[in-house]
């Protein structure tokens, strides 16, 4: 390969993600103590209104009262993607070891029937629920047929908002779950059970341990997006139950403020970066302590 | 492996909860393709089998006019994103003691580390900062940043899963480097590089948060098109429009899950 090749290969992707990334990221932190301006735009500057404005709102005379409004919204999003990861998680390990004990040609099958889904519109997922749990809508009916009474509807629920996170990023739980539950050695199982382990005994003491990597995994490909999501609080949470990702999405829209918008895109940026940070050491501390 | 064997690897409930999950998980799918052939113009009460919510969906003008911009994006953000990828994993995998190897990497998969609405916010301060005014341009860009790793992935499987070894006996003939890359690497990551192309192209369709941040006259995608009527109101024709949407995708995603799976076996 060329001396010229090697640089210049990589300066279209180095270029493109400077351009459109790295360098906006940079501007977002800019913006984000930048001072707001009256109609709505902001002018350079080092101000930390915008970060003071997620716990303190500003009474009448100036002086800072605490706010809880924003920490709440903070507090939900990270609850919501708990939930929804904590659910994926519990849904996810059945589902791989059922899949991993099938034949050769049934994994590919029912692997494949797990990402197809995922192929599909986010908006047209999301729509689907809407409809499903909408007014009159499938769940509503099913629960008139078989429960014999009337529920109060389904749709701006938490439950919803729920059921839409967990349905948009199951597949990124369970193929890392079943790519570590498929490579378990069956006669550790086995084992276990001729120790007179019972069933539930090989679960919690083989299996889990040996799963953990892919449940891991797993859980931060779940939390993250979740913690920016944007459709299901909107559509499936009827837009009142504010996540961080609508609020961001309102400061840029409706609400015009462009450096509280980016003090909360910050935030949620740190979040996320730490996420990835705790993930990396943790399985840094794993290699090690494997490797003695 | 004798019966008794599988017995105790198997546990009461796994069968059942996996078939309900599979249900679940393509319920919403059926539900949606069923009622678009419902005559009613109310979504949830069925009075017939009817093909004209398609009819009218076609006849949408803005519909299409959304769909129009959402295919020429996809199509300019795939060409660019392939490319882009394409050299950067030529240069990852196979450029010896590499300088930045990782940090470049990073780079490139950089999209797919960070929150989408954060990518979006920041290229929408970007463009308004720039006075970058045209929606086809603006659109255009962002999309080739978020499908690049997309394609990225695919390509550098395949390179990195094939041996030197060709490449190798070309460039022993005395094949200038142009040639060895094509008549030898080239056809032979020619799955990978269509895989990530059509991956890259189905995102860049299907994406929502940016499109919907960069949303400007006359450059709204199809998704930004169909979340706006979603919030008039569920109706027929909406279904008929996710049904086709459905169908294009599960078609497009089955072609890429059958190139890699073929792409893994011939390695493994």
């Amino acid at each position: 390969m060329s001396k010229a090749f090697r640089f210049w290969g990589l300066v279209p992707a180095w270029a493109l993600m400077l351009l459109t990334l790295i360098v906006p990221i940079l501007i977002v932190a800019a913006v984000s103590v930048a001072e707001r301006g009256a109609y709505g735009g902001f002018t350079w500057g080092f101000d930390l209104t915008s970060y003071r404005q997620i716990l303190f709102t500003e009474g009448w005379t100036d002086e800072l009262e605490f706010d809880p409004a924003y920490l709440i919204i903070i507090g939900r999003t990270l609850a919501y993607a708990a939930g929804a990861t904590l659910i994926s998680l519990l849904l996810a390990l059945p589902v791989s070891y059922f899949i991993s004990l099938q034949s050769a040609r049934m994994k590919l099958i029912l692997v494949y029937l797990v990402t197809l889904p995922f192929w599909v519109s986010m908006i047209v997922r999301v729509y689907a629920w809407l409809i499903i749990l909408g007014n009159d809508g499938l769940a509503e009916r099913a629960f008139r047929l078989f429960g014999g009474w009337d529920v109060p509807g389904f749709l701006f629920t938490p439950g919803a908002m729920l059921t839409g996170m967990v349905y948009s990023y199951i597949p990124l739980m369970i193929l890392p779950v079943y790519a570590s539950v498929e490579k378990l050695d069956p006669a550790l199982i086995e084992a276990s059970h001729d120790l007179y382990g019972s069933r539930w005994t090989a679960m919690r003491r083989v299996i889990l341990p040996l799963a953990s990597p892919g449940l891991m995994a797993g859980s931060i490909l779940v939390f993250v997006p979740c913690l920016g999501t944007v459709l299901e609080p909107m559509l499936l949470g009827g837009g009142k139950q504010l996540m961080m990702g609508t609020l961001i999405q309102n400061q840029f829209g409706g609400a015009r403020n462009w450096p509280f918008g980016s003090a909360i895109a910050m935030l949620l940026l740190a979040m996320v970066i730490g996420v990835l940070i705790l993930n990396a050491r943790r399985a840094l501390a794993r290699q090690t302590e494997v490797a003695p | 492996m004798s019966a008794a064997n599988s017995n105790i690897r198997d546990y009461p409930g796994f069968r059942l909860l996996t078939l309900v999950f599979f249900l679940w998980l393509y319920l919403p799918i059926a539900v949606v393709i069923y009622y678009s052939f419902n005559d009613n113009r109310l979504v949830s009460v069925w009075t017939g089998f009817s093909t004209k919510w398609y009819a009218s969906a076609l006849e949408n003008a803005a519909l299409m006019s959304a769909l129009r911009v959402s295919l020429t994006v996809a199509v300019i953000a795939t060409i660019f994103a392939t490319a882009i990828a394409l050299v950067s994993a030529l240069v990852l995998t196979r450029a010896q003691g590499l300088k930045f190897r990782r940090v470049s990497e990073t780079v490139v998969n950089l999209p797919l580390l960070l929150p989408e609405i954060v990518l979006a916010v920041a290229v929408l301060i970007l463009f308004s900062q720039i006075g970058l005014q045209n929606g086809m341009v603006r659109l255009v860009l962002a999309h080739t940043a978020f499908c690049t790793p997309f394609a990225f992935m695919p390509i550098r499987a395949r390179l990195q899963g094939m041996p030197m070894d060709f490449e190798e006996a070309a460039r022993d003939l005395y094949a200038a480097p142009l040639t060895v890359f094509r008549r030898v690497t080239l056809p032979m990551i020619m799955p990978g590089l269509f895989a990530g192309a059509m991956t890259a192209f189905v995102i860049s369709m299907d994406d929502f948060i940016t499109s919907n941040m960069l949303n400007s006259g006359g450059a709204t995608t199809l998704p930004v098109y169909i979340f706006s009527l979603i919030r008039q109101g569920t109706t027929p024709e909406l279904n008929a429009v996710s049904t086709l949407l459905i169908a294009a995708s599960l078609v497009l995603a089955t072609i890429v899950i059958v190139l890699n799976a073929r792409a893994m076996r011939r390695e493994g």
